[in-house]
């Protein structure tokens, strides 16, 4: 994460020396530290709702019903984490949830599942940038914040982009995982 | 089907309540008890999160936004993707927010069912905002070296942007 950063940082700075645009760039940084807050404060109300709903589906058997349901596809993706329940079924919600455009509610499931995946670990294993690459992929079957945008300017029809968009979706997710892959093997 | 989704949810709910009682279990507390565990989540989010926005910040005023869209340009070019829309590809994959208004503003100006409009709204969703995911699932998990992880993602999401502008074509 350090490098990322660093590199984010690097091309700011070259960035605003070569475009003569120095001033107002601590400015940003404070601005952009307000909004992550804002972010945070806009996140804990749908968080706490979705956990609430995730702590009610695992203590009814829920859960365990929606992994058996996506389990034939997730427990080949992530078999060393399907051992264990807790994760599988946080996988489970996390999956289901992207798909129905949920992201506020596969979040905190996702990252419960990335918690325990890790282990104590300051190392990636090749599961856990797996669960990563599929999150950054997003596989969703109703975009629904789209759908709403396209409605709201006038769109008639604001759902006829879905085959597209599953197409679309489903190109991207198989290219992520198969670089993913690819990436494991060449750098072992 | 956006009905169903809306009723979804609150069904959900009910018929989780239903479940928990039916196993003598108190389904309120069950979910102030998760709704508990979601404040603590948040916690773990936060520093992530402020880390991000403020580089996000930072990027946007330092014209690297401008640059990475100029760079970009030709490459989008040779591949399909309408000019228009370079501004969104290079913001995607960054900040959620800004992609959101982008993409807003692109629509409204070229129309809703427009080429520009139908590809940023594919475009829109069916990818996410990586490096939020990779900043926000590391950060809370604890991992300092995340491997290949960017790259794979950053392929994934060039290949949605490419499908993105194909479909547009090819769909309608």
């Amino acid at each position: 994460m350090t490098g990322i950063y660093l590199i984010f940082l690097l091309l700011s700075l070259v960035c605003a020396l070569a475009g003569g645009n120095t001033h107002g760039l601590t400015a940003a940084l404070l601005e952009g530290a307000r909004q992550g807050v804002n972010l945070c404060i806009s996140l804990a109300g749908p968080v706490s709702l979705w956990c609430g709903l995730s702590s009610l589906l695992r203590e009814t058997g829920g859960m365990k019903g929606l992994s058996r349901l996506v389990g034939p596809l997730l427990s080949k993706l992530f078999p060393q984490a399907w051992q264990s329940m807790e994760i599988r079924e946080a996988l489970s919600g996390n999956f289901s949830a992207n798909l129905l455009g949920l992201g506020s509610a596969a979040t905190p499931l996702g990252i419960r599942a990335a918690v325990a995946m890790a282990g104590g670990q300051d190392t990636a294993s090749v599961e856990l940038c797996r669960l990563v690459v599929l999150n950054t992929a997003s596989v969703q079957l109703l975009p629904a914040t789209v759908a709403a945008l396209r409605a709201s300017l006038g769109s008639t029809a604001p759902l006829d982009i879905l085959p597209a968009v599953w197409v679309t979706s489903l190109c991207s997710v198989a290219a992520g995982l198969l670089a993913a892959w690819g990436f494991s093997k060449w750098l072992r | 089907m956006a009905a169903i989704i809306d009723l979804l949810i609150p069904a959900l709910l009910a018929v989780l309540c239903c479940a928990a009682l039916a196993g003598r279990r108190d389904a309120y507390t069950l979910l102030i008890t998760g709704a508990g565990e979601g404040l603590s989540l948040l916690k773990t989010i936060f520093p992530p999160l402020v880390i991000l926005l403020a580089m996000v910040e930072l990027l946007q005023a330092s014209g690297a936004m401008t640059m990475l869209t100029q760079v970009l340009s030709p490459v989008c070019r040779l591949t399909g993707i309408p000019p228009e829309v370079v501004p969104l590809v290079v913001i995607r994959p960054i900040s959620g927010s800004a992609a959101l208004a982008v993409g807003g503003s692109l629509i409204a100006r070229y129309g809703v069912d427009s080429l520009v409009g139908r590809t940023t709204a594919i475009l829109l969703g069916s990818t996410e905002t990586t490096f939020y995911t990779v900043s926000v699932y590391f950060g809370a998990a604890g991992i300092k070296r995340t491997r290949y992880t960017i790259p794979a993602a950053l392929i994934a999401d060039f290949t949605g942007f490419l499908m993105a502008s194909f479909t547009a074509r090819a769909f309608f």
